[in-house]
């Protein structure tokens, strides 16, 4: 118990500090880079919450493909700093307001709303395996499989039309 | 074991970081990072839920979520690179020809 | 008996009566249809014209025959439905035609007499549509006539009030039609228009009495078929005697108009307008004898209204001798005949409203032939003296003594005429055949019918007897005078000297009617009482039994004798011809006012009562109506009310409206409220900075607050 604690307040330490620098970096590829940390640390987690599967997909995916896609648009475009932009004095303070406020709310509903200290139980073997993943998308949910298959497509195609109506206007 | 609320309260913050982002980030880049992230506070609620409930549909809808967002990406960053193009500039205070 | 038994066996053709509708509708829609193409062909034309109206009114008579054959088997008679008129509940009307002795009487009377004049009129018109310079209208004359056999058909054979009625009406519009017949012509060119409106209306007023009439009958019986209202009669007669007397004096007064009885006969002497055989059918031997029939038919009421019956003989005695009066201080030809035939209804009135219904009808037919055949010769006189007047216009050796006639030549005027009986001798002849019978000397028709009235007068009422004795003797006289100014003496006129005879055509039918004025007593003559018997098959119980009264035949036949020696010693030829040959100046206009100057004034002006009327009701009607047209009507209603109040106010109102209220109130809300639209859109556009982050803002507010609110409910 004390362990599992201990590790999941260390993460949850790196998650957070991760995404607050995020949020604080001046350069977008720092910003990138806590990004990157981010996703790691919650591929983690997922390895504590029995989906191995997912940890991968997490790391292939997120920090192989899609980071990599930031980071390589940032160096294209030489976007890392902005220049000074018109003020918009309320935005902050207001923004930063209404997200404490949500997070009051979120905590009077986990403390008031939901039965807390509930232990989960043991998982039986294979749960959250590429198999067992595999068996309920091509049963259960193999109609938005396809879908997801055609969405894909799409934005394949999408992505190429955009940039290369750029290219011609250029 | 960590109960199943720890995660739930560590996503809700992580998603309340990842809204507070959207609001205060300029560039349009750190924007979707933003984005990104809350998403996947959602990823880490749905996991640690199908954990506590031993449901793989869970899991299933985390992995629709990431194809999902992969394809955002691919389209949201092919109109970031248009926007460029056309405004020599990625700052989305600057793109406000709808103002009324 | 074997006789009897033959005839209760012989075939019956009661089923044949709708044709005495249908031959003369089929006769008149024949010469609508082909009567002008067939008029191109000149006289032959008119022959072919004439001969169908005449033939159509011929079968009509054929008809009559068969079903008098029928009745003969079977007296009890016949209703013959045809259609159903009208039904409204437990109201019903049908097109029926009733089949019982009294109707076939009529039937035969008014057939017989009418195709004679049918036949007639073919050679009468054929002269009168030349003399009034338009032959293209002989066609139309005889689609009136048979038009007016058809409608006297519905009239007689009628077996509800209502269906009478609607003969009623149909006689009434083909009088007016055939009054107007030269409608162009007369006085001021509109004088016979005049007299066609004159005699609408007045009948009209006696027709509002029958429909009165009719509504009290539906409104106590709740029917009104003959059968059974006379049913009911002596029930409603028991509990309120009121209702049959307010029904029979209703009857009263549309006899007044139809008949032509005081106080509404004015208009049956303007009604000589009408070409002659139209006089002749119409308005001496048909359809003003419609009133006698309607007292007849309604026998069953009138012997329930004592005081009813006392007034109608009254009326009928009063307008006898008053009518006779006239007759004798008139000079036109066909006048003297109208105040006859007014004087004659008056006797038949008399007699039905006495409750003599079988005497009243007697007289009606041997009236039709003798009244009939005195118009048709008198319209043969007319003719022949026009004729005379054709001859002179045409021979050059002659035209001077045209011009002395002048322009305003009358050839009906009395005065004109005189020795007509050598020149035209059958006329002469037939005319004082007519003559006779109407000053009743036996023994033609007229003695035996107008015998049986008085005798049954003098038994009933006593007045009624006195005045219509007195009317008998008045009118032996005119008719005297009358014979005496056209046929004897010599012309006092070139036209009357060069007067002709009138063509075969027309002078047999005039032979046919004397024949049958001579013989036509033999109907009802006393003791034989052929035609009571007859109609005491239809009227039953109501029928009085006649008694012939030799005092009362000899009386009136020596005063109608007297009376004519009176005639002749005043208007004979020697004497007419010493007044005539004075100078005009000294010259009264008849010998009779020397004798009894102001009453001889009195009857010339027919006592004044067409000047009475127009000062008494036409007069202050017509002031009434220009008051209203002009004051109430024009300056009231249209200068004042409709320019002044209407139009004004109007135009007030919509200045109200159109300024204040649509500029003001309603464009103003509209406009308000566009303004209103522009102003917030104004201000919300504010909101709309265009910053996607701003937006993105107001996304996330809403989740916290929607949010907040879910978990605080």
């Amino acid at each position: 118990m004390i362990p599992d604690l201990i590790l999941f307040f260390g993460l949850a330490l790196v998650v957070v500090v991760s995404a607050v620098g995020l949020l604080l970096s001046r350069n977008a590829v720092y910003a990138a880079l806590n990004l990157l940390i981010n996703f790691t640390a919650i591929a983690v987690f997922y390895l504590l919450l029995e989906a191995p599967f997912l940890a991968m997909i997490q790391i292939t995916v997120y920090n192989g493909a899609i980071m990599v896609l930031f980071l390589f648009v940032i160096m294209l475009l030489g976007a890392e700093r902005l220049a000074p932009g018109p003020a918009m004095p309320y935005q902050r303070p207001l923004s930063i307001l209404l997200g404490v406020i949500l997070l009051f709310e979120a905590a009077y509903a986990m403390f008031f709303r939901s039965k807390l200290g509930v232990s989960p139980t043991p998982v039986p073997a294979g749960f959250g395996s590429p198999e067992a993943i595999g068996q309920t998308l091509f049963s259960s949910y193999l109609l938005p499989f396809e879908v997801i298959s055609i969405l894909l497509l799409a934005a394949m195609v999408g992505a190429i039309v955009l940039t290369m109506k750029t290219r011609r206007r250029g | 074991m960590v109960p199943v609320e720890y995660y739930t309260g560590l996503s809700i913050i992580l998603f309340t970081l990842g809204a507070v982002g959207v609001l205060v980030r300029r560039n349009a880049i750190v924007v979707f990072m933003s984005i990104e992230l809350m998403l996947n506070s959602a990823n880490l609620a749905f996991v640690s839920f199908a954990r506590n409930y031993e449901a793989m549909s869970g899991q299933v809808f985390v992995f629709f979520v990431i194809a999902v967002a992969a394809a955002e990406v691919a389209v949201g960053l092919a109109l970031i690179v248009a926007i460029f193009h056309s405004k020599r500039s990625i700052d989305i205070d600057q793109i406000h020809s709808m103002k009324g | 008996m074997f006789f009897q038994e033959t005839l209760s066996q012989a075939p019956q053709f009661f089923g044949l009566v709708p044709w005495i509708v249908f031959f003369p509708v089929i006769g008149l829609l024949f010469n609508i249809a082909f009567g002008k193409k067939i008029l191109e062909r000149g006289p032959a034309g008119e022959k072919i014209v004439g001969w169908v109206a005449s033939i159509a009114s011929g079968l009509v008579f054929l008809v009559s025959v068969l079903l008098l054959v029928s009745l003969l088997g079977h007296p009890e008679g016949k209703t013959v439905p045809l259609a159903e008129w009208i039904k409204i509940g437990n109201f019903q009307v049908n097109w029926a035609f009733q089949v019982d002795t009294l109707s076939v009487v009529m039937m035969l009377a008014v057939s017989l007499v009418g195709t004679l004049i049918h036949i007639y009129a073919i050679g009468y018109m054929h002269e009168d549509v030349r003399h009034n310079g338009d032959p293209g209208r002989f066609g139309r004359f005889f689609v009136f006539m048979n038009l007016f056999i058809a409608s006297m058909m519905i009239l007689v054979s009628s077996d509800n009030f209502l269906m009478l009625y609607v003969g009623w009406e149909g006689v009434g519009l083909c009088s007016y039609l055939l009054i107007g017949f030269w409608y162009e012509k007369g006085e001021d060119g509109l004088g016979n228009a005049l007299a066609g409106k004159k005699a609408m209306i007045t009948t009209r007023i006696g027709d509002v009495g029958m429909l009165l009439a009719l509504f009290v009958m539906f409104w106590a019986f709740g029917s009104l078929d003959f059968h059974t209202i006379f049913e009911k009669a002596p029930q409603v007669a028991q509990a309120s005697p009121g209702i049959i007397l307010a029904i029979t004096l209703f009857m009263l007064v549309a006899l007044t108009g139809k008949s032509a009885q005081l106080p509404l006969y004015v208009w049956l002497p303007d009604a000589m307008a009408g070409p002659t055989p139209v006089s002749a059918l119409i308005h001496a031997a048909t359809m003003v004898t419609a009133g006698v029939y309607l007292v007849a038919r309604s026998a069953d009421l009138y012997i329930l209204a004592p005081q009813a019956q006392t007034a109608v003989a009254l009326v009928g005695g009063a307008t006898a001798l008053f009518a006779a009066t006239i007759a004798v201080g008139q000079f036109d030809i066909k006048k003297v005949l109208a105040y006859s035939t007014i004087s004659q209804l008056g006797f038949m009135v008399a007699a039905v409203g006495m409750g003599a219904f079988v005497a009243g009808m007697f007289h009606l037919v041997t009236h039709a032939f003798f009244k009939a055949l005195l118009f048709l010769s008198a319209g043969s006189v007319i003719q022949g003296v026009e004729r005379g007047e054709h001859h002179l216009a045409h021979d050059p050796k002659l035209k001077k003594h045209a011009k002395s006639l002048g322009h305003e030549f009358d050839p009906q005027d009395m005065r004109n005429m005189g020795g007509l009986r050598t020149r035209m001798k059958t006329t002469f002849w037939v005319y004082l055949i007519g003559a006779i019978a109407l000053s009743g000397l036996p023994p033609l028709a007229g003695f035996w019918s107008k015998d049986e009235i008085l005798a049954e007068a003098n038994q009933l009422n006593v007045a009624v007897y006195v005045l219509l004795t007195l009317a008998a003797v008045f009118t032996a006289f005119y008719m005297a005078r009358q014979i005496l100014m056209v046929f004897f003496g010599k012309p006092r006129s070139a036209a009357a000297e060069h007067a002709e005879e009138s063509p075969p055509l027309m002078t047999i039918p005039l032979m046919i009617l004397a024949a049958l004025t001579v013989l036509g007593g033999v109907i009802n003559l006393p003791e034989w009482h052929t035609l009571e018997h007859w109609i005491e098959h239809t009227l039953g119980a109501a029928v009085h039994k006649a008694e012939f009264v030799m005092l009362v035949a000899v009386l009136s036949t020596g005063l109608s004798l007297l009376a004519i020696v009176v005639g002749w010693w005043i208007y004979n030829a020697r004497r007419y011809e010493a007044f005539w040959a004075e100078p005009a100046a000294r010259r009264p206009d008849d010998p009779l006012r020397r004798l009894i100057g102001p009453l001889f004034d009195l009857w010339k002006n027919k006592y004044w009562v067409d000047e009475l009327y127009w000062a008494v009701i036409l007069n202050p009607y017509i002031a009434l109506s220009r008051f209203l047209a002009d004051v109430v009507d024009w300056r009231f209603w249209h200068d004042w009310f409709h320019d002044q109040v209407l139009v004004a106010g109007f135009n007030r109102l919509t200045g109200l409206l159109a300024v204040r209220i649509d500029l003001g109130i309603i464009d103003g809300i509209a406009n308000g409220l566009g303004k209103l639209a522009q102003r917030a859109a104004a201000t919300l556009r504010l909101a709309q900075t265009g910053f996607v982050r701003n937006y993105a803002l107001s996304i996330f507010l809403g989740v916290v607050i929607i949010l907040g609110y879910l978990l605080l409910r």
